[in-house]
């Protein structure tokens, strides 16, 4: 199954530098978003928290600009039946996690990177401990948003539907990760911050657990 | 000839209150080639859907078996080959291209050799490296059965397989069927007499209407 997936992503991937529908979007959200919080913010000095916050703030509207793509792409085009016809549910959900695992690594990777130049006050005192809330946020986002494309695909309104699903799932994700990012800032210990890993660990297992549960009633008429 | 089976029980199906059709029951066996006709509206394709594993019937069930062993349905997509006016393959990529991506997805050999004599059968041969959206709507057709046809099906599912098509791309279609359903069960959803002409037995849909 692991290399159908793998064949999967390719396959995405290939199609997406062709087409420029998810990347397009997602660099155009990234560079306007960190612009208007620059120009908000102007000469003021901002504080830790509040730049730990808007870090996460760039990187839950960024993902729910491009993420959902990975299904509503193959909806609207109307390719999902042919997709259906070549291979397992499981298969597809694998091949479009791992699309959306490394396109959110790579779109969190600029912002951070833009962030530690832009904001003088975003300075990271626990590397590892970012490191670490930084890929297990990172799984957590990409496995949501993952499922939840799935389910607002087949809706009418998509565009609507993404935001409103993707908050309350998203939430205690957002909320773990920027506590968590705010204790890498201010050089809090990874021992100090276990419980905050702990939450994060969890929410990740459940929500992949969950996806390949639902799956395959999601992808079934 | 396969020892492939496929078998309706009784199957009903509706959408909301309303009802598409109601005790179906077939049973088709290793090779032939059977039809399925019916008015616009009927549930010609809702009925190969669900035999091909895409929808559910609302009651009633489909059974696969290949060498007399139950085909689970996450492993029902290796022995079918689907052909409808609801498919579209990528546009964005050449046939060879979509060919080769079907082939790894599938997780099965690309075999050059039999893509290429499907090309050359399909008059799509000289084609190949082109991409998907420059090709005509019959060109998109014929494309299409070498989707289906690739992996050596046991069981082709035809929703209205020659629609879009000229007289070249008919006979090289009704050849194609006639080749498959000596070995394989080839079922057709059609309204055409002259897809239905191939078949040995039809089901009509208006008569599974209470």
């Amino acid at each position: 199954m692991k290399s159908k997936s793998f064949s999967l992503f390719l396959k995405d991937y290939h199609s997406e530098l062709r087409t420029r529908y998810a990347i397009n979007s997602l660099a155009m959200f990234i560079i306007v978003a960190i612009s208007i919080i620059m120009f908000a913010v102007g000469q003021e000095k901002v504080s830790e928290s509040l730049t730990g916050g808007l870090f996460w703030v760039v990187i839950f509207f960024t993902a729910m600009s491009g993420l959902s793509r990975a299904f509503v792409s193959e909806e609207e085009r109307g390719t999902s039946l042919t997709l259906q016809l070549l291979s397992a549910p499981s298969t597809v959900f694998s091949g479009k996690l791992i699309f959306n695992i490394i396109l959110v690594f790579c779109m969190n990777t600029i912002i951070a990177l833009l962030y530690s130049a832009l904001f003088e006050t975003f300075i990271i005192r626990n590397f590892s401990l970012f490191i670490l809330s930084f890929v297990l946020g990172n799984f957590g986002l990409a496995i949501s948003s993952t499922i939840i494309a799935a389910i607002i695909a087949k809706a009418g309104a998509k565009g609507t539907l993404y935001p409103v699903l993707s908050f309350p799932i998203l939430l205690p994700l957002i909320l773990t990760s920027v506590q968590l990012t705010l204790f890498a800032l201010d050089g809090t210990s990874i021992e100090q911050a276990k419980y905050e890993l702990a939450i994060v660990v969890s929410y990740d297992v459940i929500m992949l657990t969950v996806s390949y549960l639902l799956f395959d009633f999601i992808w079934k008429d | 000839m396969s020892n492939y089976i496929v078998k309706a029980k009784e199957v009903t199906k509706t959408f909301g209150r309303r009802l598409i059709f109601e005790g179906i029951s077939f049973y088709h066996k290793g090779n032939g080639i059977f039809g399925v006709s019916g008015p616009n509206g009927s549930g010609k394709s809702t009925l190969i859907k669900i035999v091909a594993g895409l929808l559910s019937p609302s009651r009633g069930k489909i059974e696969h078996k290949n060498q007399n062993k139950d085909i689970i349905p996450e492993k029902l997509h290796n022995h079918i080959g689907f052909v409808s006016p609801y498919l579209v393959l990528y546009e964005e990529f050449s046939a060879w291209e979509n060919l080769n991506y079907f082939a790894r997805i599938r997780g099965i050999r690309f075999e050059k050799e039999r893509v290429e004599s499907l090309l050359e059968h399909f008059l799509l041969f000289n084609r190949k490296d082109d991409l998907l959206k420059t090709y005509s709507s019959g060109m998109k057709q014929r494309m299409k059965f070498i989707f289906a046809l690739m992996h050596n099906p046991e069981l082709l599912i035809l929703d209205e397989p020659t629609s879009n098509l000229d007289v070249e791309g008919k006979n090289s279609v009704y050849r194609i069927i006639r080749e498959e359903g000596e070995n394989n069960i080839v079922i057709i959803a059609s309204n055409e007499s002259t897809d239905l002409d191939l078949c040995s037995d039809v089901i009509h849909l208006d008569k599974y209407k209470n």
